[in-house]
């Protein structure tokens, strides 16, 4: 037989448990407790206005250009609700709700975006990478971090994010490929928000998922709801399962959409019709999940209410605490400090340089 | 004439080369319907249709990869990388194929490409959209390093470029894309690649800048004029890379003073290289070190405090009359 049929693995499941209008579909609702329920209503909720906040923000000129999240904050919380603190959590850039989740405090957010260094800093003990910019280079130091947990033998799992753009890039299909040959604790969420700048998804590959990327790389791959944090809890919780238990690595496609602009410098009418955000609006991932915990009577309209004075609440005390910092801030000599772990000599010399220029007080700058 | 700034600049050579000659074709993110992160190409792809306006996907490598295909075949690419901060992709294509299947084939191959990318800071822009790695490229033999300074030579140089048979790196100062207009021509004007220009002559001092840089140094210029009586000689390099020194010498040989500038940080930096050739060429006729005005070896960091990382006219003031005073 010089010519047949090779068997491949092409089983691709979609994945959706909370529709549009929060109707379940009973037989997948996942077991979560009434407190589990409303951690992940509050975390998409602190989530989405923190990012509307920080739009308000940029628009005033209090910060500087960011990128917002609306519309994607089940396919974040969803996923990394599933982590532990000891597991390790590497985003890319559009996973602020994920990150405030994992711990990172809002004020550094408005302190990183307003152009302070200090911003990028995680608190102690969090096994976190900052944000990676650089598209999709982020998801081979995932790799690397899960090789490193399963050299050490420890049962921690690396989930990565990433968005639809970064499945074009070579350090997309490297890390996956080293994951799988490697049978690596690797979850790779994608995010797939429809849209890499002004370019559809539609542009950015030939296939018709992204998930199925996976199968050229020998791992399973799932595609989700991206709007329905049931639907991706449940896939991320299996994923993590799997991977903790020495399963190897899994790819998950969350289908979700970026409702607002690529990062605040961009205006997407450019490229994308009012009709197709409308039809996304309808989707939104929170109304609807609200509505599934009011019908289960987890929550009522009083709690709901007070749940979101009380984001309102933190998210306000942050924008205050951040103000006053950045008036602390911005030392420039601050600038040397932590690019090697010891400051070389010749730095040190170049360091006295910008000191000497600022005790003259570089008044009559006009560049930079 | 038309007052343009070097965004509109930009578009025009393209616009017209493309006009002229279907072996050009522009390939990049975003650069079709989105006319481009800084609208460079903005209107193109209507003019010239989705075959030779090229959105692609989101892949740096894959870009400048292909152009390499695209031009051994011989047509005449010009890539857009959307920030000069994501071309390290592409390094190992330019560096091991474009910058040498020439050499490698003995003349039989060419790569007839333009890779532009924004370069530098200046635009409270986030974390790898200020940097200034232009030493890179023009550390490779057989890439060509281009840096406009304005709109006017930003379509010369292009248009250049764009015609030049070999590879072209041709960085753009993103705080220049719209920090002033120029008066430039409606009718085609090319500038040599691989000539300076001396952008204002003087006798007592020379300074050397290229890019973003060439305003400072313009303004330091004038200060020094105003508050030292100094006449300051002012070289726009344009062409980083091959970086053609005889300018340099004769104006270094009469001032006997210089002064290089670049926002790039310092060791390793363009300004080592341009040193270097005035030591070995003018080194009798000069009066004091040489000295530097550059970024820091450090990250450019965060826009809190970028002002104090890039040069500025008071910087270079300073090393120009510690210069002067010995």
């Amino acid at each position: 037989m010089p010519r047949h049929d090779i068997e491949v693995a092409d089983r691709l499941e979609y994945l959706s448990i909370l529709d549009e209008d929060g109707r379940l579909d009973q037989p997948l609702e996942p077991q979560l407790s009434d407190d589990e329920l409303k951690a992940l209503y509050r975390a998409m909720l602190l989530g989405r206005r923190f990012d509307e906040r920080m739009l308000d923000l940029q628009r005033q000129g209090r910060i500087g250009t960011f990128p917002p999240i609306k519309g994607q904050e089940a396919s974040q919380i969803g996923a990394v609700f599933n982590l532990r603190p000891e597991d390790w959590f590497v985003p890319a850039f559009r996973e602020t709700a994920a990150e405030i989740w994992r711990g990172r405090p809002l004020d550094s957010f408005l302190l990183y975006f307003n152009g302070y260094n200090e911003g990028a800093i995680l608190p102690d003990h969090h096994k976190d990478l900052p944000i990676a910019i650089p598209v999709g280079s982020q998801v081979l130091h995932a790799a690397g971090l899960a090789w490193a947990a399963s050299y050490r033998r420890t049962d921690e799992v690396v989930m990565t994010f990433f968005g639809d753009g970064a499945t074009s890039q070579g350090d997309f299909h490297e890390g996956l490929n080293m994951a799988a040959v490697y049978q690596l604790p690797l979850i790779a969420v994608c995010q797939n928000n429809q849209w890499a700048i002004s370019v559809p998804v539609e542009k950015q590959t030939h296939t018709p998922t992204l998930a199925q990327k996976a199968h050229a790389y020998g791992m399973p791959g799932i595609r989700v709801d991206g709007n329905d944090v049931l639907a991706v809890y449940a896939a991320a919780k299996e994923a993590v399962e799997r991977a903790r238990s020495g399963g190897g690595p899994t790819l998950i496609e969350c289908v979700t959409y970026r409702l607002m602009m690529h990062t605040t410098a961009d205006d997407p009418r450019r490229y994308r019709s009012e009709e197709e955000v409308d039809q996304w609006q309808r989707r939104d991932p929170i109304p609807r999940f609200a509505k599934y915990l009011l019908g289960k009577g987890t929550v009522g309209e009083a709690l709901l209410e007070d749940i979101g004075n009380q984001v309102m609440q933190e998210i306000q005390a942050a924008v205050e605490r951040a103000e006053e910092r950045m008036k602390e801030l911005g030392d420039p000599l601050d600038m040397f400090d932590h690019l090697y772990a010891e400051m070389p000599s010749s730095l040190r010399t170049q360091r006295s340089e910008l000191e000497r220029d600022v005790a003259a007080g570089d008044k009559e700058v006009s560049h930079g | 004439m038309a007052k343009m700034t070097m965004v509109q600049a930009i578009n025009l050579a393209l616009q017209q080369e493309m006009t002229k000659d279907d072996r050009v074709v522009l390939l990049g993110e975003d650069i079709g319907r989105d006319g481009g992160v800084f609208r460079v190409t903005d209107g193109l792809i209507d003019r010239f249709g989705p075959q030779r306006v090229v959105d692609t996907p989101l892949a740096e490598s894959a870009i400048v990869g292909m152009a390499i295909g695209m031009a051994v075949y011989g047509l005449h690419p010009v890539c857009e990388i959307q920030f000069s901060g994501f071309a390290y992709h592409t390094f190992h294509q330019l560096e091991s194929h474009a910058a040498r299947l020439r050499w490698r084939s003995q003349g039989r191959l060419s790569v007839p490409m333009v890779m532009r990318a924004p370069y530098g800071g200046g635009v409270r822009a986030l974390e790898h959209h200020s940097e200034s790695r232009e030493a890179y490229w023009a550390h490779t033999p057989g890439l060509k390093t281009v840096i406009p300074s304005g709109p006017r030579n930003a379509r010369a140089l292009l248009a250049a470029a764009i015609r030049d048979p070999d590879p072209v790196i041709f960085y753009e100062a993103k705080g220049l894309y719209r920090a002033f207009r120029e008066e430039v021509p409606e009718e085609e004007e090319t500038l040599p690649i691989g000539r300076p220009q001396i952008v204002r002559e003087g006798t007592d001092l020379t300074l050397i800048a290229y890019g973003a840089m060439v305003r400072p140094a313009m303004e330091a210029a004038d200060l020094l004029q105003t508050e030292d009586g100094v006449e300051t000689e002012v070289i726009d390099l344009l062409t980083l890379s091959p970086l053609d020194e005889a300018l340099l010498l004769q104006s270094v040989t009469k001032t006997g003073r210089a002064v290089v500038i670049h926002e790039a940080p310092r060791s390793f930096g363009p300004g080592a290289e341009i040193v270097s050739r005035l030591m070995e060429g003018a080194f009798y006729h000069l009066e004091a070190p040489i000295a530097r005005v550059t970024g820091y070896d450090l990250i450019i960091p965060l826009f809190s405090r970028e002002r104090w990382y890039l040069p500025n006219a008071r910087r270079i003031v300073d090393a120009a009359r510690r210069t002067l005073s010995l």
